[in-house]
């Protein structure tokens, strides 16, 4: 079979059931009786299971089985979970996503059979169970089925089914009949038809059970009306069953002959079925409410005996409707990325109609312009649609640091708990992919150094278990994410002595540092003020690559510490990437973009408000001490004449921080495109990128925020 | 290489004298524009155009030499140059362009260069062109930033 074309989707699958499962095991450690998780947990592996078997991905399919196995008896209460037995299957998981990422990469799943996994995982089994012997037999021929698929059900007979038989094959009895569905049956009765109850038994290797189950189905409907499935119909047909479920038919046979009927279906193991009887209560209440129903409309039950003729159609109409199929597409990010560009190019070509309608006045009417106005509303509406397609959920990153700090705490010996707000929060797909790298180097800081011991947490009066937090929240025209913990906090003291050890900053400078200064030496490369190297950080390559990344992506981070409290670090990013909003300004001759999200306002501010103070210029902007800063002097711009007696002043805010930048003329908001200046350039920190106006004249676009 | 290679080489001019750019690297010869200067660069680099809505850095061939800036005329061009096939675009300000030559491998004479001497490596070699000794550009070296600090 050629499964190339459903390879996508099968690794895009994959990995959901990953972090599903990922995800409910963590849960099922903390509580081992919770059953939804249990439940959860042998669907989504046995979906694995299954999907990897279709593909042909005979290791991947071996692996998930025994685990599934591992699964199945603690669904089945027989065996209780333990610490140990979720590390197994952690490194299970694990393997499998190696082997995902082997298909990802060359679309095989490689030769590692992980058979230390898997003998862990039997050897569970064995010990759980106690009976080793005789399962451990069925387990392994079950296994060998899997394995090479080509054996015949028939043969062997799995271990799990083996209870669930014992225990009264007419599952259907258990179900619970809703008062429309008695009232058919009754009626049924009424009209001399039978009312059978089935439970069809898949085969366990069945891969495609969802179709499998609509064939069997489908026979049975040629003699009768099946008025209830349990699952429902839809979660039947999306395989969110186990191996068995329940039917309720209308029809003129007996159990016997429809089980026949239905046996003949292949990968049906066994159908149990039998009369399904009503009490005499229920009886003689629906009795009573079909004649009252009848006196008012007789042409229903005409439509229904009809209905019962033609069967499957009617039947098909019975059933619960479908409810609205998953509304969303895959879409090729690349393919989104054309669309971003072309959008890009309608705003650029925008705003050059923008430009003329602006310069030449009396000679275009005011269609004109009313029609360049619509014009820049729609691109506005299309440039924030196609930004929003873009837009993916931080979960998608953070799902997998639960994991990680469970792994990391293990490793660390420490107790810790990871706290996470805001996985709704939404980021443009580019910084979606980039981000995980450094919000993971932020975690593994925060829970080796951030986190003291549990014993010295305690010493400290502190809760023993430290406790890390990772917010992600939307402000204004930025994401931000903070990763905090409630752990010693930095030692600034021990960041200057680092800092001098290694030359870095003289005693002298590390007297007037304020803290803040200090926090920022962190930033600096390979500066590291672990005392040994760990596995897990403190090589001091963390925080300049974290620096280095965020401001890559637009971003900014900073650091707030409290000695004894923890510390938090602040990752600032901007909402969309590729066009913003932008002051224009104009400083010497020429012009430049000033992000709109980093202003505050604007200020004409007289020369004689500009007070020297050691050295710095600054001004007292409503009872604050604002530092000025001389755009055109840093940019090398042309001098005005004489210095002008009035200062145009755009009040920028980073953080806490505040700072005024002098520029000579303002020439209002606009939209604009960013692109990079290329790498060859030697690129000053304080230019972001550049932008195209609408007259074709290129523009710089400064980052403000890196001079405050 | 084999004697019979023959390799085209477009000639531009600076100070009047003969430079030669292997074909291969160039993408396009343009007029010169409206340059917007980008603070804090190279000196040699003389700021960003708009080359049909792509942002292109362009450097000034003469500052990049370390040959004497003068007033560029209008027979000044950009050849806009890839040092490789897919790297992006970079703009070369030379004083003009007047054609494009092709010279046999035998007229090429190979420079032996010092590494660490940077203007040296600026050239691959010397092209013999009738009378003419053309100097050939070592393109992916003068694009690349190595050695700016010293020009600086």
């Amino acid at each position: 079979m050629d499964v190339s074309q459903y390879l996508e989707i099968f690794i895009e699958e994959a990995k959901e059931h990953l972090q599903n499962l990922n995800e409910h095991l963590l849960v099922l450690e903390r509580e081992p009786e919770n059953e939804n998780t249990i439940n959860e947990i042998f669907r989504a592996a046995h979906s694995l299971k299954g999907m990897s078997g279709t593909m042909g991905y005979k290791r991947m399919q071996r692996l998930t089985h025994d685990m599934e196995n591992v699964f199945s008896e603690i669904r089945n209460s027989k065996m209780k979970v333990t610490s140990s037995l979720v590390d197994v299957l952690f490194k299970g998981l694990d393997a499998l996503e190696a082997y995902l990422a082997n298909i990802q990469t060359e679309a095989n799943e490689g030769e590692e059979d992980n058979e230390d996994i898997i003998n862990a995982l039997n050897d569970i089994l064995n010990e759980g169970l106690g009976k080793a012997a005789a399962k451990s037999d069925a387990q392994g021929a079950d296994t060998a089925i899997a394995y090479n698929g080509a054996v015949k059900a028939a043969e062997v007979k799995p271990a799990g089914a083996d209870q669930s038989l014992a225990h009264g094959k007419l599952k259907f009895l258990d179900i619970k009949i809703e008062e429309h569905e008695k009232k058919a049956m009754v009626k049924a009765l009424s009209l001399g038809l039978n009312v059978v109850g089935l439970t069809v038994y898949i085969q366990e290797y069945c891969v495609l059970k969802g179709a499998r189950a609509f064939m069997v189905n489908r026979a049975l409907e040629e003699f009768g009306e099946i008025i209830k499935l349990y699952p429902s119909a839809q979660d039947l047909e999306d395989e969110k069953y186990d191996f068995e479920y329940s039917a309720f038919m209308i029809t003129r046979e007996t159990p016997d002959k429809l089980m026949r009927l239905a046996a003949n279906v292949s990968e049906v193991k066994e159908i149990a079925a039998d009369y399904f009887k009503l009490s005499e209560a229920d009886v003689a209440l629906y009795s009573k409410q079909i004649t009252q129903d009848e006196a008012k409309a007789a042409q229903t039950q005409i439509n229904e005996a009809a209905s019962l003729k033609s069967g499957s159609a009617a039947a098909a109409a019975k059933q619960p409707a479908k409810p609205v199929a998953n509304r969303s597409v895959r879409v090729d990010i690349e393919k989104l990325d054309v669309l971003m560009n072309l959008v890009s190019e309608l705003i650029i070509a925008k705003n050059g109609l923008v430009s003329i309608s602006d310069s030449s006045d009396s000679a275009l009417d005011n269609s004109f312009h009313e029609q360049i106005e619509y014009l820049e509303r729609v691109t506005t509406n299309l440039h924030e649609s196609v930004m929003k397609t873009r837009m993916v959920p931080i979960e998608s990153v953070v799902n997998r640091f639960p994991r990680m700090i469970r792994d990391l705490s293990k490793k660390l010996g420490k107790e810790m708990e990871l706290y996470m707000t805001g996985e709704e929060t939404e980021l443009d797909r580019t910084v979606i992919d980039e981000i995980g790298d450094p919000l993971m180097h932020l975690l593994r800081n925060a829970a080796d150094h951030g986190l003291e011991s549990n014993a010295d947490r305690a010493k400290a009066g502190k809760n023993p278990v430290g406790s890390i937090y990772l917010d992600a929240y939307q402000d204004g025209n930025n994401v931000v994410i903070e990763v905090r913990d409630d752990g010693a906090g930095i030692n600034t003291e021990k960041i200057k002595q680092k800092a001098i050890e290694k030359g870095r900053i003289t005693e002298e400078q590390a007297a007037r540092m304020t803290d803040k200064d200090v926090i920022d030496v962190l930033f600096q490369p390979s500066f590291s003020t672990a005392e040994t190297v760990t596995d897990v950080s403190g090589r001091g390559v963390g925080l300049d690559v974290v620096k280095t990344k965020i401001e890559a992506l637009g971003g900014e981070i900073e650091a707030k510490t409290k000695l004894g409290g923890g510390s938090n670090f602040i990752i600032r990013l901007p909402l969309t990437l590729a066009i913003i909003q932008a002051l224009m300004v104009i400083i010497g001759n020429e012009k430049y973009a000033l992000p709109l999200g980093s202003i505050q306002t604007v200020e004409d501010i007289p020369s004689t408000e500009f007070k020297d103070i050691q050295g710095k210029e600054v001004i007292n902007l409503r009872g604050s001490v604002v530092p000025i800063v001389r755009l055109g002097t840093i940019l090398g711009c042309q001098k005005p004449e004489k210095e002008p007696e009035e200062h145009l002043v755009v009040i920028v805010k980073k953080g806490e921080r505040l700072a005024g930048m002098v520029v000579d003329e303002l020439i209002g908001q606009q939209e604009i495109v960013i692109k990079s200046i290329g790498k060859y350039i030697k690129n000053h920190k304080i230019i972001s990128g550049a932008t195209i106006l609408g007259n074709g004249e290129v523009a710089l676009i400064l980052d403000v925020n890196s001079l405050v | 290489m084999a004697a019979l290679d023959s390799k085209q080489y477009i000639i531009a001019y600076l100070n009047q004298q003969p430079f030669g750019i292997d074909i291969k690297y160039i993408d396009n010869i343009i007029v010169l524009q409206g340059i917007t200067r980008v603070p804090k660069a190279q000196a040699y680099f003389k700021g960003v155009i708009n080359l049909r809505g792509e942002i292109v850095p362009v450097m000034s061939l003469r500052g990049r030499l370390e040959l004497p800036e003068s007033e560029y005329t209008s027979k000044a061009r950009i050849i806009i140059v890839r040092p490789e096939p897919q790297s992006a675009p970079v703009g070369i300000i030379v004083d003009e362009v007047k054609e494009v030559i092709t010279l046999e491998a035998d007229a090429i004479e190979k420079m032996n260069y010092d590494e660490s001497d940077i203007k040296g490596s600026f050239s691959t070699g010397v092209g013999k062109y009738g009378s003419e000794l053309i100097n050939l550009l070592n393109i992916p070296a003068i694009i690349a930033d190595k050695g700016s600090n010293e020009l600086v």
